[in-house]
């Protein structure tokens, strides 16, 4: 038999630097959850109350609005590309939500799926502009996320919106079933499996990966790239969106810019969860990390009563500290 | 010998574009105008316009490495609060101030250069995460909007001289003295070359990390001029993540419009400066036509997707699909 | 006189050893070329005497000094200056800007442009490229210019010793002619010149003595002309060799319609009236210099050009193929192994079995979700099919060899059952062993009742591999061989447009 030497060296070389594939597992997600547990550790020793179940599951709760969001982000994340519409496709998901209950029994019924559906129309624009148009997914989701804003703003005049949420909404976000677990987090487990799912068994999942890796050998595969690049963008829109329903049943309204503090944080849950900016490489379950470690750090800041500002810097140094940890590109001597 | 007007003409399509976009705007917005233009409604236009244009300088050299500057407008902002406290007083204190502030702007822009260069971190999480650090210390300068500014170094470069606004020129003695040394330079020069391919730049003994280092503080440094035009105009200084997250986009937009490329290695700043105000007069066309405030970020919205698509445009006509793959 | 001499050098990356105790002494005045096949470490062996990578034992003298190079920059300082295969050139920089990168002539700590498009037109005259524009954007220039843009930029660094690393791989025949003779007068002008290349007719032509490298190991050295090719390619290989490709068998059934027929196609200005057709069981060559059309040929048939005109007919019917998708849906069932795998094949980074199922994924799932049995069971058939060597299917597919991957490439269009096959220059840069077993493939594929159409740059597969040639001359077919007629001389004539007989014009397609 010839000899087909396996591992040219280069290749070999290359293989090393390159992280381990997403079947094994990957030490991003590990660093994510022990960075969780140092988290924890240090909280306790501001005070007993940050290692008790009720705390932990309040923090879980809060926890599983943006976890709804961050797996949207994720999604465009492998492929990657990248949301930047999610502020305000959050604000739709709420407004619309809370708009629908004012048209009756039948629109009070209708709030959630109307409220998801604005936000996969919204990504189905992000995606036919970034599929079709071949525009850098940066700028085409920064103006869907201006005209989303321009659009709700003429809707509510510029005051806040008064509608309230729908009982439906209300109870997704703040209800509790089965043996105390908040239903908000019920919600984000069922996304999160659909979403194991949809990534790893699914046809569509492969190729998101397969996208995020090469476009170009996947379309000459024959994959068909442009749709699932739009559906993933439609499927992200709808998370954000329902991310604002969820967040409206929480307050029991809907209110301006309620979107704006979750783009940040949503992209940081997903990178700290170990998947690669530049897309192709992720696992769900670190993203699952990333959120809960983004929730803490946010909680503990605002418990310990640090200042405004203290938060703000804290925040940004502790996401570049876990970077710098795990997130490094490689050399080019390398 | 052969002609070489069509390759000056290839090499600065985008910058021409960008120009021309913004005499067409310009033109009906002064034709619309119900006051007509004088010089004063000139340079109120002038100054806003000014303002962006700078930041989207800055923005450009951090684009053209391929790379994105997410925390720029709030290196305004942190700039904007430090000035309002040390841009006061006799000649001599101002001067140091405004110094200090642009050293400030500097490090911050040094700072997300290191952690890119060093930290080998992708541009877009780091000035995420150090945008949150700029305003958290900006924050801390100026927890209420406050402060003051030396008001006749403020009055001489908002207003006119000669009829003339004083911050456009104030824009020109930028380009001029900071962006055309810049590109001419063999470190400019190598600033085009990383964003372009920075595979090839190694191998061709480009030096990559002091190229990348250069554009990260050279923007830094223009925010904090941007910042330092904020105070000049409002005379105080405020902690607005609202305003330092608008204007951050409304950058990106502004390099957009110019012809710069999102992917590094073509585009020019000049082109951005027209991007900038094409974007500005665009947004005051509003007020010309007398459409409710209500409906402006609308307008701004609508007016960027569109401008996005028509610089896509051409992408449409591509013959061969794999081209569009990168 | 010696230039530099490489001793016992040694380059470790991780477990793997690309460079074992290599040697080589490049003398002034002289061409000396490197053999081996990919993988034997010729390319390492580049990078470390050009200051790309350092190694890690072994000594180099320059002039007999021991030195030892910190980047490419020293490497050029001391006179050693290196084409690369991978092109080094600032796309969005133009060619003066490219040729003076790393050290322009300056004026008040500016860049001098006028002084630097003088120097630029200097090279480029001394590449013998003086119709390249100084001020075109690299980008713009085609791939065969813009390796004489690397050429010129080399020499404006006035190096001692000059390494080509398959420098003119892209090259049309008219710019190799050229380089040849600029070679040639390098050497009398008394540089070293280090030249790689897999053409063997190309180290004839130019070297004065060769050295071979296999398994990381400098394993020969001779003066050219004094080994036979046979002899060389088993140095290359380190076994027996008797370049014999697999026997053709003529069973095409030319009764039935064509499996792929192509009428009047046309494309902007790279294709003009194309026909050509294509029976089962046929293996089809396209030949012809660099650049006339070929790949674009290939790529407008499985949907990738837009705008296409003329008719293609797969199995009689008229077909309108909007994209790869369409094309390698079972009603047509074509399959394109593309030309560049790591960047239009594979996806490097995913593991061997996902690259080698993704074409085949709707077969394999049901309602979308896959069938992870029938999916890996499918996987093994192939890896074994193939013999890919590789340590399981998990691994990411850029551990594999470049040989290996390529069957990667081939065996996941295999496991489409394609009825149609078309090749992109499939053997380029693929090790002789691995050249063969795909050769094999290709005959039992169209054994198995597949049309095969495939692009060669190597004359002797294109004479060895198929049952007609058909070679394209400015984006048409300008001549067909059929059978015996596949020569040599036949096809470097016919690509250069010099009859034997000029008034054959046509494929039989011109009867259909």
């Amino acid at each position: 038999m010839p000899s087909g030497r396996p591992g040219g060296t280069e290749m070999r070389m290359r293989s090393a630097a390159i992280a381990t594939t997403w079947r094994r597992v990957d030490p991003a997600v590990l660093a994510a959850f022990g960075c969780i547990v140092l988290l924890l550790l240090l909280g306790s020793l501001y005070s007993r109350s940050f290692l008790s179940p009720e705390y932990l599951l309040q923090q879980l709760k809060v926890a599983s609005f943006l976890g709804v969001i961050a797996s949207g982000t994720m999604l465009v994340i492998l492929l990657g590309h990248i949301d930047l519409s999610v502020p305000w496709v959050v604000a739709v998901g709420g407004m619309m939500a809370t708009a629908c209950t004012g048209w009756g029994p039948l629109g009070v019924a209708m709030a959630i799926p109307v409220g998801i559906g604005c936000g996969v129309l919204l990504g189905l624009v992000n995606g036919c502009a970034v599929a079709l148009l071949r525009i850098p997914s940066m700028i085409a989701t920064l103006a869907v996320n201006a005209v989303a804003q321009g659009l709700m703003v003429v809707h509510t005049g510029g005051f806040s919106p008064q509608d309230a949420s729908s009982p439906a909404m209300r109870f997704i976000a703040t209800g509790h079933s089965l043996f105390g677990v908040p239903n908000a987090l019920i919600v984000w487990i069922v996304v999160g499996a659909a979403t194991i799912f949809l990534l790893t068994r699914t046809r569509f999942g492969r190729t998101v990966y397969a996208i995020g890796n090469r476009e170009r050998a996947a379309y000459l595969s024959g994959a068909r790239t442009h749709l699932v690049l739009i559906v993933a963008f439609a499927i992200a829109g709808g998370l954000s969106a329902f991310g604002g329903v969820l967040l409206a049943g929480y307050a029991s309204k809907a209110a301006q810019a309620m979107g704006d503090p979750y783009l940040l944080p949503a992209i940081a849950s997903v990178v700290l969860g170990g998947t690669s900016i530049l897309g192709g490489r992720g696992n769900y379950l670190g993203t699952v990390a990333g959120v809960i470690l983004v929730t803490l750090l946010q909680s503990i800041l605002s418990v310990m009563q640090i200042e405004e500002y203290g938060r703000h810097v804290i925040y940004g140094v502790v996401i570049l500290a876990m970077l710098l940890v795990y997130g490094r590109g490689r050399r080019h001597s390398e | 010998m052969k002609s070489d007007w069509p390759y000056h003409l290839r090499e600065h399509r985008g910058t021409l574009l960008a120009f021309l976009g913004f005499v067409v705007m310009f033109a009906i917005y002064a034709a619309n105008h119900p006051a007509g233009l004088n010089a004063n409604v000139a340079t109120t236009a002038a100054n806003k316009g000014t303002l962006l244009a700078i930041l989207a300088m800055a923005q450009t050299l951090v684009v053209l490495t391929s790379g994105i500057d997410l925390s720029v407008g709030m290196v305004m902002v942190l700039a904007n609060c430090l000035a309002s406290t040390i841009v006061v007083g006799t000649p001599m204190m101002t001067a140091l101030g405004v110094l200090g502030v642009l050293a400030t702007g500097a490090a911050c822009g040094a700072v997300n250069g290191l952690i890119v260069i060093v930290g080998r971190l992708q541009p877009i999480v780091t000035t995420i995460a150090t945008g949150s650090v700029f305003y958290g210390i900006a924050l801390a300068l100026r927890r209420v909007p406050g402060g003051d500014v030396n008001a006749s170094l403020a009055d001489l470069l908002t207003g006119q001289w000669a009829g003339v606004p004083a911050s456009l020129l104030f824009l020109l003695a930028l380009v001029l003295l900071v962006w055309t040394p810049l590109r001419r330079c063999a470190l400019g020069r190598a600033v085009y070359s990383v964003g372009s391919s920075e595979v090839a730049a190694y191998m061709s003994g480009v030096p990559v990390q002091r190229a990348k280092f250069l554009a990260y503080t050279m923007s830094g440094l223009l925010a904090a001029v941007a910042g330092l035009f904020v105070t000049f105009i409002t005379y105080s200084g405020e902690a607005s993540a609202a305003n330092g997250s608008t204007y951050t986009l409304f950058s990106i937009a502004a390099v957009v419009l110019g012809g710069v490329s999102l992917f590094g290695g073509s585009g020019s700043a000049i082109g951005a400066i027209f991007g900038a105000l094409m974007f500005r007069t665009i947004g005051d066309l509003l007020f010309v036509f007398n459409l409710e405030p209500l409906w402006q970020p609308l307008f701004q919205g609508v007016v960027l997707a569109v401008a996005v698509c028509l610089g896509s445009a051409r992408l449409l006509r591509v013959k061969n699909r794999l081209d569009v793959y990168g | 006189m010696s230039v530099l001499k490489v001793q016992g050098v040694c380059k470790r990356y991780g477990g793997v050893h690309a460079l074992r105790d290599a040697n080589l002494n490049v003398e002034a005045g002289r061409i000396h070329a490197v053999l081996g096949e990919n993988g034997a470490g010729k390319s390492t062996l580049i990078k470390i005497m050009a200051g790309v990578v350092a190694p890690d034992e072994g000594t180099i003298l320059l002039d007999a000094e021991p030195v030892s190079f910190a980047s490419p920059a020293a490497a050029n300082a001391a006179g050693i200056v290196c084409v690369f295969q991978e092109l080094s050139l600032i796309p969005d920089l133009c060619v003066a800007d490219n040729i003076a990168i790393s050290n322009p002539p300056r004026r008040f700590g500016l860049i001098d442009r006028r002084a630097q498009r003088h120097m630029a037109e200097q090279a480029l005259a001394r590449a013998g490229a003086q119709d390249i524009h100084p001020l075109a954007l690299v980008k713009d220039l085609p791939l065969s210019r813009r390796q004489m843009v690397e050429i010129a930029k080399a020499l404006a660094r006035n190096p001692r010793l000059l390494i080509l690393d398959e420098a003119t791989s892209a090259l049309t025949a008219a710019d190799v002619t050229k380089v040849y003779a600029v070679l040639k007068r390098l050497r009398a002008e008394g540089l070293a010149l280090v030249y790689i290349s897999h053409r063997m007719h190309e180290i004839v032509e130019l070297a004065d003595e060769c050295t071979v490298f296999c398994n990381g190991r400098s394993v020969a050295h001779y003066a050219a002309g004094t080994k036979t090719d046979n002899e060389v390619v088993e140095l290359m290989i380190g076994r027996k060799y008797d370049g014999v490709f697999p026997p053709r068998t003529t069973l095409v059934d030319r009764r039935t319609s064509p499996r792929l027929e192509v009428r009047h196609l046309g494309w902007t200005d790279r294709l003009v009236d194309i026909s050509l057709q294509l029976h089962a069981g046929e293996v089809v060559g396209l030949g012809g210099l660099d650049g006339q059309g070929q790949r674009e040929l290939l790529l407008a048939l499985f949907g990738v050009l837009r705008g296409t005109t003329g008719q293609v007919l797969v199995d009689g019917r008229p077909v309108t193929i909007t994209g790869p998708h369409q094309a390698k849906d079972s009603t047509i069932g074509m399959a394109l192994i593309p030309e560049d795998r790591k960047t239009e094949g594979l996806m490097l980074p995913m593991s061997v079995r996902d690259n080698l199922s993704f074409a085949a994924l709707e077969g394999l799932s049901r309602w979308g979700v896959i069938d992870t049995a029938a999916e890996n069971e499918a996987t093994r058939r192939i890896m074994q099919l193939l013999s890919v060597r590789s340590d399981g299917i998990d691994v990411p597919a850029g551990s594999l060899s470049g040989g290996n991957q390529q069957k990667l490439v081939i065996g996941k269009w295999l496991m489409v059952a394609p009825r149609i096959v078309l090749l992109n220059d499939p053997t380029r840069g693929i090790d002789v062993g691995t050249k063969h077993e795909v050769y094999e493939l290709l005959r039992r594929l169209a054994a198995e009742g597949a049309a095969i159409l495939f692009y060669s740059t190597d004359y002797d597969e294109l004479i060895g591999c198929c049952d007609r040639v058909l070679v394209m001359v400015d984006g048409t077919v300008k001549r067909e061989l059929v059978g015996t007629e596949i020569t040599e001389r036949a096809l470097v004539s016919s690509a250069l447009s010099l009859g034997i007989d000029t008034h054959r014009v046509a494929p039989e397609a011109a009867r259909g």
